[in-house]
């Protein structure tokens, strides 16, 4: 009974989570190497050529340059982020080590920052492969033995591009095109670093592996590209962890994950968004599903200052589903936390969930943009939203935008949308049970959150749970 | 042997006055029934004690053992002994009944029980009170029927074991059953801990399995008439205005 547990141990949880890992983390300066700064053609010529891309890629990436330079900005973004220039940003920062396979060789002062963050230790415990991402290069990749018997290939992208050129060809940003919007464009420039994992027919992993993503410095942007290609009938649970210390200024987070569910795949994407609150985040993420295929979208979107985050799925094939459950969290004056996600029902017989929760407090912004579209021909389409947002203060806000563009007559599609603000006599009643405000404050919060929480793994809930508590530490009395 | 006093207690809510200068005195294993017309000013009393905020106590003082608790914070004032069991106490969807009740046990036991033996002793005190299983892995009062929040109570009343509780009307809504269960339960704890009791009825059927030790009779927020049980028949039989009219 996990769920049940974590709910328990409340002060132990808290005292926990008042040395919580990431608030430990200090902002190191590694050796590192930057590309000429500024965004132009002859910095992205060099970041192609120190990963000894092929031809293909380098165009790839100058076509979506071209791109980016052409594309509006979106209208609907905060000020701040409408008037970002990006050049202003390191774009490419390589960490001064290489990639290897044992901790042991990276260096102590960046194992420890590994360490801190619990990484090491949880996948000897529970995964079945890890790549770790530092500032723009992978630092670490490793796929436990009886992975790779099964065939199962994991590494970061440009190495795939060596050996799996095909491959990469085939699906790199078909799915999330460059000209999609003007942060997917900026992505397909500069990407660097990420997971590529294939999982081959019928070979379903049952350790998770994860991506962990840590941007070290300020002033950095980060473009790692995730792409998972799960074949026919395979399963697998990729992790996606991101970590960053606090800076003095802001860093910036444009990464991309593509995910494709061949007929009678499952593919389940679980993320836990932690970075530090002057991270500005975008990430771009889609996938498709095949007949029969399944992915499911996990996310909790706890840190950074703006974020935007949409998962999608494409449901191309017979009886696909999918689901997506996201949590935001907006803490705190000004932060802006942008979800919602996106259902393309394109086949007959398609189903989609989404569930979707806010919380707000402290004056943050939470919004919803949410789509469901059901195409002409995707008939018995089922299609169900459900969107809450929890507002724990008056100058808390909350807005939803849920759209349905639907073209068939025998779609199924439902939509619920609740907003709660945090009563006073609920409050009341727990603290007549003994319970002080604060703990009070988190029981219904983590009450709130509890569908999305049994989805994730138990260290991931625990580590969730722990953020969560440690940002209502801040909140301090609830009026 | 521990003494719940309040003095002169004066309490507004929104500006208006509710409760009008009342004084009590509740000591160990005693049982008070506090009985009174509706809008007289009884749930006002016990949400005041505990601390609601919008229950502001504009004068006087509650102590317990001569310590001053007028204005502590609620879950402090339930630490140091003090209990209410709500006449409908609201839902709270999000949190599990038995992960709260866990949360409860986890406190007056200082934890070092496991989570499934303090499982297992929720579970047979929820059978103890009859709430049943299905209950217990629901959201808090989600769904309940007036006697299941009654029942619900009292099992809090059982895994907190209070000093002093304030029971608002823990009757109305019960089912015989129900009825016989939760003066068990009272029972049960004055006899184990010498808990004593404030009763807030409009009839006297508990107060007859209790054997109220005092009945108070509150009226437009001041206590009007105070007495044995024959105070209690009295009403029972005659109506309120027989009391309030002396």
């Amino acid at each position: 009974m996990p769920e049940e547990k974590l709910s328990l141990d409340i002060n132990e949880i808290l005292n926990a989570s008042i040395d919580a890992k990431y608030e430990k983390l200090d902002e190191k300066e590694f050796h590192r190497r930057i590309v000429s700064s500024g965004l132009s053609r002859s910095t992205i010529e060099e970041i192609s050529k120190l990963k000894k891309e092929p031809e293909w890629m380098l165009r790839l990436r100058l076509k979506s340059l071209e791109l980016f330079e052409k594309l509006p900005t979106p209208n609907w973004l905060p000020d701040f982020l409408g008037s970002l220039d990006v050049s202003s940003l390191e774009l490419y920062v390589k960490p001064g080590i290489e990639k290897t396979n044992n901790w042991d060789e990276i260096p102590k002062e960046i194992r420890e920052y590994y360490d801190k963050l619990g990484i090491p230790e949880s996948e000897k415990k529970y995964l079945g492969g890890l790549v770790a991402v530092l500032e723009s290069e992978p630092i670490y990749s490793n796929v436990k033995e009886e992975l790779k018997k099964k065939g199962v290939v994991m590494m970061p992208p440009e190495e795939a591009v060596q050996k799996y050129p095909d491959v990469i060809k085939e699906y790199f940003m078909k799915i999330f095109p460059a000209s999609d919007h003007k942060f997917a464009a900026l992505h397909g420039a500069l990407w660097s670093g990420g997971v590529f994992v294939y999982v081959p027919r019928g070979v379903r992993i049952t350790t998770p592996v994860e991506g962990f993503f840590v941007i070290g410095s300020e002033m950095e942007g980060q473009f790692e590209h995730t792409l998972v290609v799960a074949d026919e009938g395979s399963y697998i649970h990729f992790i996606e962890g991101c970590s960053a210390p606090q800076f003095k200024k802001f860093s910036f987070h444009d990464g991309m994950v593509e995910l494709y569910a061949k007929k009678d795949a499952h593919i389940k994407f679980t993320t836990v968004q932690n970075w530090s609150k002057n991270v500005i985040n975008f990430n771009n993420k889609r996938a498709w599903a095949d007949e029969n295929a399944n992915i499911e979208w996990v996310e909790g979107s706890l840190g950074s200052k703006y974020s935007f985050v949409y998962p999608s799925t494409i449901l191309r094939g017979r009886n696909a589903t999918s689901t997506s459950l996201v949590v935001t969290m907006a803490s705190g004056e000004g932060e802006w936390k942008d979800s919602g996600s996106k259902m393309i029902h394109a086949a007959p017989n398609t189903r989609s969930k989404v569930v979707n929760k806010n919380i707000g407090f402290n004056g943050g912004v939470n919004i919803y943009r949410g789509l469901i579209r059901v195409n002409k021909g995707a008939t018995g389409a089922k299609a169900y939203v459900k969107c809450d947002s929890l507002m724990l203060d008056e100058k808390t806000k909350a807005y939803t935008f849920p759209h349905n563009q639907v073209f068939e007559d025998d779609a199924d599609v439902a939509h619920e949308a609740h907003t709660f603000r945090m009563s006073e006599d609920q409050l009341f009643y727990l603290m007549n049970r003994g319970i002080n405000e604060k703990e009070a404050t988190s029981m219904l919060v983590l009450g709130f959150i509890d569908e999305i929480m049994k989805e994730l793994p138990f260290e991931y809930a625990t580590m969730l749970n722990k953020i969560i508590k440690l940002e209502l530490e801040k909140l301090g009395a609830v009026a | 042997m521990s003494v719940l006093k309040i003095q002169d207690l004066h309490v507004e809510v929104e500006g208006k006055e509710v409760i009008k200068g009342i004084s009590l005195e509740v000591k160990s294993g005693e049982i008070h029934a506090l009985m009174g017309p509706n809008g007289s000013g009884k749930t006002s009393l016990s949400l005041a004690i505990m601390g609601h905020p919008k229950y502001k106590i504009t004068k006087g003082r509650i102590t317990l053992d001569g310590e001053d608790i007028t204005n502590l914070e609620t879950d402090e004032k339930v630490k140091r002994g003090l209990f209410l069991a709500f006449q409908n106490p609201v839902e709270i969807s999000g949190v599990k009944l038995s992960t709260l009740l866990v949360a409860e046990l986890n406190r007056v036991r200082g934890s070092s029980d496991s989570v499934m033996q303090m499982f297992q002793t929720i579970r047979e005190y929820a059978k103890t009170v009859g709430v049943s299983e299905t209950l217990l892995n629901r959201g808090v009062f989600e769904g309940f029927s007036g006697g299941e929040k009654k029942r619900t109570e009292i099992l809090q009343m059982l895994i907190l074991r209070p000093k002093f509780a304030i029971l608002d009307e823990p009757d109305s809504g019960v089912d015989v059953d129900g009825l016989r269960v939760i003066s068990e339960i009272v029972n049960k704890l004055k006899k184990e801990i010498n808990t004593g009791y404030l009763i807030i009825t409009h009839y006297r059927r508990i107060l007859d399995y209790l054997n109220a030790d005092k009945v108070h009779v509150l009226y437009k927020g001041k206590i009007v008439s105070s007495g044995d049980m024959s105070l209690a028949r009295l009403i029972d039989e005659k109506g309120y205005e027989s009391v309030i009219k002396n």
